[in-house]
């Protein structure tokens, strides 16, 4: 890392620990799953947010993130991903036969 | 199939009719056979769990909710079936999460690299390869998260329904959706690209 971008994070970093309603990218992290599930009070949200505003490293963290969730669930929807999706009737008829038996 | 069917062939179950046991399991295999598959990614495990599953719910009939969908009901069943598979499957010892989990400098200041996003999550789910890949690096995540993310994120359980099948607290079921989603973003980073 070079010599400015290693200051600018010193500086970030002094910001962050010091100034009022900032808070650090850890403490950002342990509020993700709360805000993304709105479950932040209005006070921890603007205080999210002003983060998310100061903090590039932050807000690309938090697209990957929604990214990541949004493919998990997309993924096994998709007619291209490789998942069996019949139904075998052999499954259907030893489900029928256990019940008799 | 909506409730009144629901209760109607229910009904019929318990007077013992086979034709509506067969309405039944024709019509719920298909989603318990999926959520099956997506926990155990076994074909004959998943094939095993869905006839423990009707099996366990058709002894327990009577404990039926009637307010509840009978598919709810299944979909629940068919979970704890898949569970159990896994449970019974021999214990390895989980890999730790950590070298997966985001770093911090000494401020509290994130270090990641920055990515930027070449393809839409819509063009990503177009191409099988690519659909391979977020699977399997799914299914690279140690089961007690990979667990919670099935159940929460594809499955859509609510924190709640998740800490009672999991037998956990709501906050560990929190914690390791977190971990698990942070662990899987870092796992698909050949999908971003570093700027």
């Amino acid at each position: 890392m070079s010599f400015a971008k290693r200051l600018m994070r010193k500086a970030k970093g002094w910001m962050l620990n010091r100034v009022h309603r900032m808070i650090t990218c850890v403490e950002f992290e342990n509020f993700i799953l709360a805000y993304l599930d709105g479950e932040l009070d209005a006070r921890k949200k603007v205080i999210f947010e002003l983060h998310l505003k100061v903090c590039h490293e932050c807000r690309n963290y938090l697209e990957a993130y929604r990214r990541t969730v949004s493919l998990g669930k997309a993924v096994f929807e998709s007619p291209h991903a490789p998942l069996p999706r019949n139904v075998p009737e052999d499954l259907v008829q030893a489900i029928l036969r256990a019940r008799s038996s | 199939m909506d409730l009144l069917a629901d209760l109607e062939l229910i009904a019929a179950l318990r007077r013992g009719d086979d034709r509506a046991y067969e309405l039944i399991v024709r019509e719920h295999t298909p989603r318990m056979l999926t959520t099956a598959r997506r926990l155990l990614n076994d074909e004959a495990e998943a094939q095993d769990s869905v006839q423990d599953a009707f099996l366990n719910a058709f002894r327990g009939i009577d404990r039926f909710e009637e307010n509840a969908a009978l598919g709810t009901w299944l979909h629940r069943i068919v979970i704890n079936a898949a569970l159990q598979k896994l449970r019974t499957r021999r214990r390895q010892a989980e890999e730790s999460l950590d070298p997966l989990l985001p770093e911090f400098d000494e401020n509290g200041c994130r270090l990641e690299p920055s990515w930027k996003f070449p393809q839409s999550v819509e063009q990503i789910v177009q191409q099988r390869h690519l659909c391979e890949l977020v699977i399997s690096k799914i299914q690279e995540l140690p089961e007690s998260y990979r667990a919670v993310l099935l159940l929460r994120d594809i499955e859509e359980l609510d924190t709640r329904e998740v800490a009672d099948i999991l037998d956990i607290s709501t906050g560990a079921v929190k914690t390791r959706l977190h971990r698990a989603r942070a662990a899987l973003k870092k796992l698909l980073h050949p999908l971003w690209e570093e700027l």
